[in-house]
């Protein structure tokens, strides 16, 4: 049976508490829209990259407990990151939270990140994790379309 | 569980021997008896449902309107059978006036298709309200698009009631139709149709109904109500998914050009001309949801030999007595408070988003909906994010609404 203590973890409670980066950037040089119409989670991302390197992430928007956490903590994870590295953590990300070839993962690569590790076990959440991975991935690509997890 | 100084229930409604009718609800769900208060999404279905499915497909299956043969003539009697009691049912004057669909939004995409392009020129208004499903915005939406038209809003208070002084402002000379649910899914506002046809009436606008949620929970009948067309989910109301019907006036319907075209809905065919079947045929196109309709059939003669009064008085008793102990819990607020309400409870609690709260109770064995219910509108009106839902059916207990209020105080805990 799966276990609220594994998907609601002490980082995530407190992350979702007092999540990090949450403010706007005064001229941000990318940014994107993520919503998930599920269960109406916004996002609103934005981001200052320097040559390649992502030097400052803010996001703005409203969501369960479990995207706004991992938008908090994604923050923390990105910045001083190239976009190759950023869209690298995504991807080890995605497969511990779906349980996909590379899951379990290394805990040397996600580090704090490993605290959805217990997601995999709550299906209907693993877009509420994955929603400002993919708004990321979106304001990296900056054709500046909403992206939405349906 | 604490002895309650209880609102005592009145009603006489043997609910445990309605419970065994529901195989489904004598499962477990995380380990945990399952706690179903889900039934505004679907309903649970009655043995005499799944019977009567898995009995027409071992010993009744065939094509319908086809066949000579003894089998294809009873599957048509089955299917034909059922209209007459989906007709008793709605109280429709003819049995001609149901047509089978997959459901309420397919009806009423059928009616803003075809009446919509009989009846909706440009400049023309369309009115819904302000706490319809997106099934009944939508479709609108797309024949405005396509007319010309304007889609108006029939305005609510806070407690999700519809402004009635407001409604009666917009049923101008331009209003082509109004679409207004029966009772409102996400909020469980009961609304007032019968006066709402007859304003419109008065100045010749006809009205559908959105009937997903009146059926499950009111005696429906359309000759009381006078709506011109009155929809059914099949699925909401103890049948199975993927069947539903329209029912309209005689008098629309035969007006009306065909939805979809194909095989059973013409009279006759040449590459020259098609001429179409009378009603209700000529909007039933390719085979039908045959064994659906049948389930449906044993859906309706299932709530045909129940005490619907009781059944009714047992969600009343529901309603009041959840509104009460959901009160119970730290910095819950109900969403919907309307005077005249169904067995359908939308809260949120504060500081914490619905989906977690949704996640959190299912450990409890407790399926509530939770998210925006298809009617963003109302979320928007109402300033929040996402509700959590639990609608009870006749089947729920008071009991199950303990345990919900036991898995809500647990929320806080999870999140310390």
């Amino acid at each position: 049976m799966a276990d609220l203590t594994e998907l609601y973890q002490q980082t995530i409670v407190e992350h979702n508490r007092s999540p990090r980066n949450f403010k706007t950037l005064d001229h941000p040089t990318h940014h994107a829209d993520g919503n998930n119409p599920l269960c109406g989670d916004q996002i609103s991302l934005q981001l200052k990259v320097d040559g390649d390197v992502i030097k400052e992430v803010g996001f703005q928007g409203s969501g369960c407990a479990i995207s706004r956490a991992s938008a908090s903590l994604m923050t923390a994870a990105v910045m001083g990151k190239t976009s190759r590295e950023a869209e690298q953590l995504f991807r080890s990300f995605h497969d511990m939270v779906t349980g996909g070839p590379d899951a379990p993962a290394d805990p040397t690569v996600l580090g704090k990140l490993a605290a959805f590790a217990g997601v995999r076990q709550f299906p209907a959440r693993v877009k509420c994790a994955n929603l400002a991975w993919h708004t990321l991935h979106a304001a990296l690509e900056s054709d500046g379309t909403p992206i939405s997890t349906e | 569980m604490s002895a309650k100084p209880a609102i005592r229930s009145t009603t006489t409604w043997d609910v445990d021997r309605i419970r065994r009718d529901f195989p489904i609800l004598g499962t477990l769900a995380h380990g945990k008896p399952l706690v179903y208060l889900d039934n505004g999404a679907t309903s649970q279905k009655p043995q005499a449902v799944i019977d009567a499915i898995s009995h027409y497909y071992e010993s009744g299956n065939a094509n319908v309107h086809r066949g000579v043969y003894a089998l294809s003539e009873s599957a048509t009697a089955a299917y034909e059978g059922t209209r007459a009691k989906v007709a008793r049912f709605l109280n429709a004057r003819e049995d001609r006036e149901i047509i089978y669909v997959r459901g309420t939004t397919e009806a009423i995409n059928l009616v803003a298709s075809s009446f919509g392009r009989l009846k909706v020129k440009a400049g023309d208004e369309i009115l819904v309200s302000a706490m319809e499903h997106h099934s009944n915005i939508v479709p609108w939406q797309i024949l405005a698009e396509q007319a010309g038209a304007v889609l108006k809003v029939i305005p609510m208070n806070e407690r999700g009631e519809l402004l009635m002084d407001e409604y009666r402002k917009l049923l101008t000379p331009r209003a082509r139709i109004v679409a207004v649910a029966h009772i409102s899914n996400s909020l469980g506002t009961i609304n007032p149709i019968k006066e709402m046809v007859r304003l419109a009436h008065g100045q010749g606008v006809p009205v559908l109904v959105d009937g997903a949620q009146g059926a499950p929970h009111l005696v429906v009948d359309v000759q009381d109500l006078d709506c011109d067309f009155y929809t059914v989910s099949g699925h909401k109301m103890f049948g199975p998914t993927g069947v539903g019907v329209l029912y309209g006036k005689a008098g629309h319907l035969e007006a009306m050009p065909p939805y979809q075209g194909g095989g059973d809905m013409i009279r006759s065919v040449t590459f020259a001309k098609t001429t179409y079947a009378p009603i209700p045929a000529k909007f039933e196109a390719g085979t039908p949801d045959i064994g659906g309709v049948v389930g449906l059939g044993a859906a309706v003669d299932y709530l045909g030999g129940l005490d619907r009064k009781a059944a009714a008085a047992h969600e009343q008793d529901l309603l009041e007595y959840g509104t009460r102990e959901l009160g119970t819990v730290p910095g819950l607020r109900i969403v919907g408070t309307a005077a005249h309400k169904a067995s359908v409870i939308s809260f949120v609690l504060d500081g914490i988003h619905a989906h977690d709260v949704g996640t959190i109770v299912d450990q409890a064995g407790v399926a509530i909906r939770t998210g925006h219910h298809c009617t963003q509108p109302v979320m928007e009106f109402f300033q929040v994010p996402a509700t959590a839902r639990a609608s009870f059916a006749f089947y729920n207990t008071r009991e199950e609404v303990d345990v919900l209020v036991e898995a809500l105080k647990g929320v806080r805990k999870v999140f310390g």
